[in-house]
């Protein structure tokens, strides 16, 4: 009975009744003679958060800074709203998995840089980035300087400059792993809020098998050497029950379960 | 420092040494050594003097010149050096070779080409800063977190905003820390220079003073000169504190 509730949950991957934002077509990348990623192909979904999980060396990161522009595959092409991607652009935001804030510069600098770096005039984007500090709830250290701020903080700033630059799709590399337990469960919540708040595709790397089903409407396993898409996997019924109802819900179990099966040989 | 329960004020240890100098110069051990007391009054008369006041000129325009050079030339070349590997490759065996160099050998040479002024003097004083602030800018650029060089060209930073707002930024603790070795450096070149180019500036009254064995003018133009190196060596020490609340998280 539980499994065939996961079944229905792996079923839905295939009909493509959604529209795709952000394509990933027949990507390679070699580096010298190591091939990093084969012809991967996957698309992801506008308005939902994808995961993209795997063993460590994988590729996910790669793949990630190749949607970026960061990185250009060696065959392939990502396409942004019907767009190829040539390099970075103001459709795409990246919070960096170890916050790369300028520790020079305070928050409300740090989080105005992205707009810094688009020509707005400082008293807008001052403006800007005031609203968004406020809604990462870091009211009152717009003047503090990172090393002021712990990790969960810090992240919070990574994230608010992500947003202040108002980009379609938000890359995010591992954006929790360096912060504790408890703010990581704590972002993951207000992670799924802004999936349901904000109209934006969520590109989301991660090597947590829970956080990924926590957190995803779409989750793409990757399997290393070179990299391929294994499995996609949606999960269809929990993601309405609530945050606090999710963790017990059979189906999230099942699927933790079923994702660890299929990775459990590649970890050595 | 803190004796029989007194906290003493910083570089207070001079006095001991100010004293052992007075006892040695009132037991006239040797005449070239005058007691500091002395030293000190022939100071007071110096400084007056436009024979110090103009070396004092010279000097400072012959350093300040050749120490600007240094660093607008030094900061930039070190900072594409960290950046750009082809010219990292091309230059960074020369700039090892002449910061181990002997560059006061290279002295002469610099007299054939540039002749017998100001132009040499300047260009030594530069010679003896520049490899030290290109290493420093070169090493601050190096140790550059990578991720905040993508996190700027993932939001669109030219490579001109890229530049100034990061590499500057990022190499600055060690660019600082370059530009006050530097700085210390070319003291010496200056000095060298006027000695050994041209007579003019404090070299000349160095000559003047300890042909005529004007030992007590000698050391006072030392003091002013130490004094000197020693208050801008300070200053740049002062402006490394002042960055140092994010050299060590980087």
């Amino acid at each position: 009975m539980v499994m065939s509730q996961t079944k229905a949950a792996f079923g839905q991957a295939e009909p493509a009744d959604y529209e795709s934002a952000v394509s990933a077509r027949n990507i390679s990348k070699n580096y010298g003679a190591v091939e990093a990623l084969r012809d991967l192909s996957l698309e992801f979904p506008r308005g939902q958060l994808t995961s993209l999980l795997g063993p460590s060396g994988c590729g996910k990161t790669t793949l990630l800074k190749i949607i970026a522009g960061l990185l250009q595959p060696s065959a392939g092409e990502v396409e942004v709203n019907g767009h190829t991607v040539t390099g970075p652009g103001p459709d795409r935001a990246f919070v960096f998995q170890d916050f790369a804030l300028l520790p020079w510069a305070t928050v409300m600098r740090n989080v105005a840089f992205g707009l810094e770096m688009r020509g707005v005039a400082k008293s807008e984007r001052e403006g800007i980035a005031a609203k968004y500090i406020a809604e990462v709830g870091l009211s009152g250290f717009e003047h503090s300087y990172p090393h002021e701020l712990s990790g969960g903080m810090r992240q919070r700033v990574g994230l608010a400059r992500a947003l202040s630059v108002d980009a379609q799709v938000l890359l995010m590399d591992e954006p929790f792993s360096a912060v504790d337990e408890q703010t990581r469960r704590k972002f993951q919540e207000d992670l799924l809020a802004l999936v349901q708040h904000e109209n934006k595709t969520f590109i989301f790397v991660t090597h947590s098998i829970e956080e990924a089903v926590y957190v995803s409407d779409q989750i793409a396993i990757l399997l290393p050497r070179p990299s391929r898409v294994s499995e996609i996997i949606r999960p269809s019924s929990f993601r309405s029950k609530g945050v606090d109802n999710i963790r017990r819900d059979p189906e999230y179990l099942d699927i933790v379960d079923q994702i660890w099966a299929s990775l459990r040989s590649y970890v050595e | 420092m803190i004796v029989f329960g007194y906290r003493l004020p910083g570089m207070s240890s001079l006095i001991v040494w100010g004293l052992l100098w007075e006892l040695v110069g009132r037991l006239k051990l040797t005449f070239f050594v005058p007691p500091l007391s002395e030293v000190v009054a022939t100071l007071y008369t110096v400084i007056g003097t436009a024979a110090f006041q103009k070396a004092l000129a010279e000097t400072a325009y012959a350093f300040l010149a050749g120490v600007g050079f240094a660093i607008i030339i030094g900061i930039p070349v070190g900072i594409l050096m960290g950046k750009n590997r082809l010219l990292d490759e091309l230059l960074l065996p020369w700039v090892n070779v002449f910061l181990s160099a002997p560059l006061t050998a290279l002295v002469p040479v610099l007299m054939v080409l540039f002749g017998f002024g100001m132009k040499a003097i300047i260009i030594t004083t530069t010679l003896f800063g520049i490899w030290i602030i290109i290493l420093n800018s070169r090493a601050g650029v190096k140790q550059i977190n990578r991720s905040l060089v993508e996190m700027a060209h993932s939001f669109g930073a030219s490579p001109v905003d890229a530049f100034f707002k990061i590499y500057f930024w990022a190499a600055l603790p060690e660019i600082l820390g370059g530009v006050r070795i530097g700085i210390i450096r070319a003291v010496k070149g200056v000095i060298i220079g006027q000695l050994l180019i041209s007579i003019v500036g404090f070299g000349a009254l160095f000559e003047l003073y300890s042909a005529n064995f004007l030992m007590g003018h000698f050391w006072a133009v030392l003091i002013v000169l130490f004094a000197l190196a020693f208050t801008i060596s300070e200053f740049l020490a002062y402006l490394e504190r002042r960055v140092s609340y994010y050299a060590a998280k980087r």
